[in-house]
């Protein structure tokens, strides 16, 4: 019953190109939420840094979370895909269920989480040693992915959702790290693309851009809600008022308040989020 | 604005400083000079001592008969490059992994003692390790051999490897291995794909230092390859190497020999200064 436990991949071969794999399911309404979460806490040794979060993340939406620095937003948004499990001593309790699956099920394999839900980070991070075309298809290529047209296809594909494709496409084979802050940031967002996870965790994608790349990257997230459900941590209110859908006020590990954003930067429910979003302290 | 004068230091004082600190200075220059000088010195007498005995018969005949002139040092030169290409596949695989596993997997508490290990043995004087392949290798098989001295040299060069190895692995960005499990790729590949890929100049570099240290051993070959005044046709049967042949030479009566014990300094030398510049070259191709 579970997609966690299978085999590492099953490579995505020709035959099957054109829709996204996770669109299988349709994208009904009622689809339930991406992420329903409950009485969630994660330890780091003996600091817990996350205390009962019960949240539902709704699927094909984006989601912002913000709060103070050391709130537990990017630790949060790191256990959604076992992230956090790369620091030594992590401890969770509660339940995180992923479209109905416990993602913290003993049978599961991380490595096929990471594959449904990938991530972007705040500091860019292409490899130094791969090209442009080797830096988008990496993903795919490591798990097996041989056929030549359809890697072609999926890389021009990954480059257009990332709004890069008209700026590389001539030259796919200079070194990742040639391209430009906003630009590399945009690279890593179509290299997680491209292996098509149905989640997309970014953790302050654009705290090291300009203005106009931070535009560029929050447009795509608006084209990207179609598709992929989005979790965006950001230190921006107004990034976080202007792209998302539904946003979470993280307050020392805890959920304070999550509601559509419209409502949490208006007429919020917690005067610790009013505080907040009106600037009055964080 | 402007400095109290009561902030500034007395004009004797300023001056007193600033000659100390030109004292200073040409102490260090001379330092430095120190360290360069040696190396001037050893190129220079082997130049002038040896650079008249290399010839084309020096690298491409066998050693004569005592008394007789003439004869070279090729099946030394061929027995020192066969050693070394033997104690590269023991020691570069060896080392390579357990730098990846010191960078990668241990765990501190493993770590801990593994680099210990490695200090230590890289420490360990090289005739010891001619003593330990002597009993592991030649007193079982009841005969000096290539094999053993590449054995002998290839574990010298496990400790270094793996600590050279090690330091470049950890040198690589962590958000590097971040992104590739991102992806849900699994960790084994990221590490042979990305992280070794990206850190393969610095290994190389590792590997060659090693090389080129013990490139010149002889004591670890005394016991184990013990030399041989012929081609070697079986790597189960002494080998000759050019520290050992330098060695043989230079204790030997013969004006002829010693002359030939220069030269193959002198090429023992530049085999190991070249690779030093390939170290360079590829250490500076690094960003």
């Amino acid at each position: 019953m579970s997609n966690l436990v299978s085999p590492p991949t099953q490579p995505e071969t020709a035959a099957a190109p054109a829709p996204p794999a996770n669109h299988s399911k349709p994208a009904a309404a009622d689809e339930g939420p991406a992420f329903d979460i409950r009485g969630f806490s994660l330890w780091y040794g003996a600091r817990q840094a996350l205390d009962g979060v019960t949240i539902r993340v709704p699927a094909r939406r984006v989601t912002a979370i913000i709060g103070p620095s050391g709130c537990g937003k990017s630790t949060f948004l790191r256990a959604l895909n076992r992230m956090h499990e790369l620091t030594p001593g992590t401890r969770i309790a509660g339940s995180l269920l992923f479209f109905g699956e416990d993602l913290y099920a003993p049978a599961v394999d991380p490595v096929v989480v990471r594959r449904r839900v990938g991530m972007v980070f705040q500091k860019s991070n292409p490899f130094p040693t791969m090209s442009i075309e080797e830096n988008v298809l990496v993903g795919l290529r490591l798990n097996g992915v041989r056929d030549r047209a359809f890697l072609q296809g999926r890389l021009e594909e990954s480059l257009r959702m990332a709004a890069l494709w008209e700026e590389v496409k001539d030259h796919l084979k200079r070194p990742g790290i040639s391209l430009s802050g906003g630009q590399q940031q945009r690279l890593c967002i179509a290299r997680a693309l491209a292996v098509q996870p149905e989640v997309l965790l970014m953790d302050e994608p654009c705290s090291a851009l300009d203005p106009l790349a931070t535009a560029k990257i929050e447009e795509l997230i608006q084209q990207l809600r179609e598709r992929f459900t989005v979790v965006i941590v950001t230190h921006n209110m107004q990034q976080a008022a202007r792209c998302s859908d539904r946003t979470a006020f993280f307050y020392l590990g805890k959920l304070v308040e999550f509601d559509d954003t419209r409502r949490v930067f208006t007429t919020p429910s917690n005067p610790q989020t009013e505080a907040y979003v009106s600037g009055r302290f964080g | 604005m402007e400095l109290a004068p009561t902030f500034l230091p007395s004009p004797a004082r300023q001056s007193w400083r600033r000659w100390l600190s030109r004292g200073v200075t040409a102490l260090m220059g001379l330092s430095a000079l120190a360290v360069i000088t040696p190396l001037f010195l050893v190129l220079y007498f082997l130049i002038r001592e040896g650079a008249s005995s290399l010839d084309w018969n020096f690298f491409t005949q066998l050693p004569k008969p005592a008394g007789e002139p003439g004869g070279g040092m090729a099946n030394a030169i061929v027995g020192t490059l066969e050693l070394l290409g033997m104690a590269a596949s023991v020691g570069v695989p060896i080392g390579v992994m357990g730098g990846v596993y010191l960078a990668e997997y241990g765990s501190a508490r493993a770590n801990y003692w593994l680099r210990f290990a490695a200090d230590v043995l890289n420490g360990v004087p090289s005739i010891v390790w001619g003593m330990v392949v002597y009993a592991l290798l030649v007193v079982p098989f009841k005969t000096f051999s290539a094999y053993a001295g590449g054995v002998a040299l290839g574990l010298m060069m496990i400790p270094l490897v793996m600590r050279t190895t090690e330091e470049v692995l950890v040198l690589v960005p962590q958000s590097y291995r971040e992104a590739g499990l991102a992806l849900g790729i699994a960790r084994w590949k990221i590490i042979t794909v990305i992280v070794i890929k990206t850190a393969l100049k610095g290994i190389v570099t590792g590997v060659l230092i090693a090389l080129a240290r013990v490139a010149g051993e002889t004591a670890p070959l005394l016991f184990t390859a013990l030399g041989n005044n012929f081609w070697n046709h079986n790597l189960g049967e002494p080998i000759a190497a050019l520290p050992l042949q330098i060695f043989a030479y230079a204790i030997s009566p013969y004006d002829d020999w010693h002359r030939q014990a220069w030269a193959g300094a002198l090429v023992l030398m530049l085999l190991i200064l070249g690779c030093n510049v390939i170290v360079r070259f590829f250490s500076r191709e690094r960003r």
